[in-house]
């Protein structure tokens, strides 16, 4: 990316200034060698994100940040209903709310190395994962109206789960004001057989080893320690999400062209704060995050019955659960204000510093946890919001480290069997449905994770806790 | 009809082209089949009805893309031939389409993503100069 017409704040801060039909600046937080690297189109989508009505402070863009459709993925903005702002379904993206979810194992590394073969054979067994995979569940009418409003709650109160693993869950594992009235038919069809489900593409279940603390403080009482074996799950809201993103894209798409409103990129098609199409998608995306929250509480179970055939004794406590395709109503201060915005954060993590109320007592004092997940043969990362982060792209930080080159040319490079046979003997276990699939999913077709996070880290807006190494891969 | 993927930073794009708008909508169909798997081995045993209806040919496209995805991941199916139909009516433009697959055989198709939605990303649909029509977007997976 062309650097010269950004305006530098300190080392890790880029300021794209306002111009033309932008109506805040552009801020992209990373490296100048990540910057370096970056796709020019990640500045052009800054610049178009910046010149939506109503949005507040700046566009923000994450380390981590690649060239996405209308919003970058690893972009953050916020918006004020009361200014005219904006919800947009692809600043939100197709798969609503995937996230990460990390589980304490209470074993250490020789634990599991014991028995790792085995572990992974029945996690690969009773975990569904990959294209045309389907869950046990059948859902359909009520009861998929019950979990559209209930989320992790739901999965709870149908026993995936206990009430302990809610607190440990952005919103208490339940988004408010969900509305499935506000989701299509094809959207619930898409779903009926898919709770539970992994998905594919860069989406699995990892069991992975701390191989590194950096903060010893906040990783107590993430209760976290070097050795110790954790398990991350990184999938969405399945059918359901992809299609509640296709049906208001296409709406919002049309209801813009009708209005006059001329937009820079088709993608960002969005609908104002206050009308009844943003209040319907704002209804229909929050029931799409609980959908994937009720997803990863069942999958959890899953992990849980997996991990208890071959370690009997063991329980799965949440460490976290976090989004990072939502849009949410949040409190934010800005300048001597304090103001309701809509935060999107599209491919971009939720990072709440230290004492922040939302927070479960027990991190208030570290921050919230901030899962960035890796990619089969890399380091997956724990970081805490930093303090004062509120002030920074409104709480937020990275998510992964994205890709370094497209699907087919990583098919060019690698054969999926060579993949699993080198991480295998590097100790690393892989299983999949699809030899194609682990190819494209490559360690290294991903960019490098670690200077992301010192990208975030140096940057402010969240602090190195732990890093994790992966021991098994369950891959859809 | 000819048909090809194209790379995106985080995803991939599919490309349709032919003599005839019809031909350029069905190879980019087979293109979104070979994102997931390789299409010449997807047998085309069983047909499956499709229509939309779309204001201008480039949200067809989408619609068109997208009433696969749906079928795909409703019915558990890969398909690999494409009989399509599109006229221009009052409204904009209608398809018609017979999508032939079989259900998805992880051992045998070895699919690698799923697609989620295809995107307005890099969206167009052009009757060229040379009278090939080229239909075209980038879908998520």
């Amino acid at each position: 990316m062309e650097l010269r017409r950004f305006r530098q704040h300190g080392p890790h801060a880029w300021e794209l200034p306002a111009s033309g039909r932008m109506r805040v600046p552009g801020v992209i937080f990373a490296s100048r060698e990540l910057m370096e690297a970056m796709d020019e189109k990640v500045a052009e989508q800054v610049a178009n994100v910046a010149s939506l009505p109503g949005i507040v402070g700046a566009a923000y863009a994450m380390p981590d940040a690649h060239w996405g459709y209308g919003f970058p993925i690893g972009g953050v903005a916020a918006f004020d209903a009361d200014e005219g702002g904006v919800v947009s379904a692809g600043g939100v993206g197709f798969d609503i709310s995937c996230g990460v979810r990390t589980l304490h194992t209470g074993l250490t590394r020789a634990d599991v190395e014991a028995h790792k073969k085995r572990l992974a054979d029945v996690l690969y067994a009773r975990i569904p994962a990959g294209v045309g995979s389907t869950g046990a569940l059948r859902l359909a009418g009520a009861g998929m109206d019950a979990m559209l409003r209930g989320g992790a709650r739901w999965a709870v109160a149908e026993g995936y789960g206990s009430e302990a693993d809610l607190a440990h869950i952005e919103e208490s594992g339940c988004a408010a004001g969900a509305d499935p009235r506000a989701v299509s038919d094809m959207a619930k069809k898409r779903q009926r057989d898919e709770m539970g489900t992994l998905g594919s593409g860069n989406h699995y279940l990892e069991v992975q080893v701390v191989d590194e603390v950096f903060d010893a403080a906040a990783a107590r009482a993430y209760g976290l320690a070097r050795g110790d074996v954790v398990v991350s799950i990184h999938c969405g809201s399945r059918g359901l999400g992809h299609q509640i993103g296709t049906d208001y894209l296409r709406e919002m798409v049309i209801a813009a062209r009708d209005a006059g409103i001329a937009l820079p990129d088709r993608e960002l098609a969005c609908a104002p704060l206050n009308s009844t199409l943003g209040q319907r998608y704002l209804g229909a995306m929050r029931a799409g995050i609980n959908c994937a929250l009720a997803n990863r509480q069942i999958l959890t179970h899953l992990a849980r019955e997996a991990f208890a055939q071959v370690f009997p004794r063991v329980r799965l406590p949440i460490l976290y659960d976090v989004s990072h395709n939502t849009c949410k109503e949040e409190t934010h201060r800005v300048g001597d204000a304090h103001r309701r915005l809509f935060v999107h954060r599209k491919g971009a993590t939720r990072a709440f510093g230290p004492g922040h109320a939302e927070l479960p007592r027990e991190y208030r004092d570290a921050g919230q946890p901030v899962l960035i997940g890796g990619s089969m043969g890399t380091a997956s990362w724990i970081l805490a919001g930093a303090a004062g982060t509120g002030e920074r792209a409104f709480a937020s930080a990275c998510h992964g480290a994205g890709r370094a080159m497209s699907r087919s040319e990583a098919l060019r490079r690698w054969h999926g069997r060579a993949v699993v046979d080198d991480l295998a003997a590097r100790g690393i276990l892989i299983r999949s449905p699809s030899w194609r699939g682990v190819a494209e999913e490559a360690p290294l077709a991903y960019k490098d994770v670690g200077a992301v996070v010192d990208a975030a880290e140096r940057a402010g807006l969240a602090m190195k806790v732990a890093r994790l190494a992966p021991l098994v891969c369950v891959k859809g | 009809m000819a048909w090809q993927t194209f790379g995106h930073e985080a995803d991939i794009g599919v490309r349709g082209s032919g003599a005839t708008l019809a031909q350029a909508f069905a190879g980019a169909a087979t293109a979104l089949t070979a994102v997931i798997c390789d299409p010449a081995g997807v047998a085309a045993r069983a047909p499956v009805g499709v229509a939309c209806a779309a204001p201008d040919l480039e949200l067809l496209l989408v619609d068109w893309l997208n009433a696969l995805v749906f079928e795909m991941a409703t019915r558990r199916m890969l398909f690999s031939r494409f009989d399509v139909r599109i006229e221009a009516d009052a409204g904009g433009f209608r398809l018609a389409a017979t999508a032939w697959g079989e259900a998805v055989d992880v051992a045998r198709h070895q699919p690698a993503a799923e697609v989620k939605g295809a995107s307005f990303c890099e969206l167009a649909v052009v009757h060229g100069a040379d009278g090939v029509w080229v239909a075209q977007c980038v879908v998520d997976v």
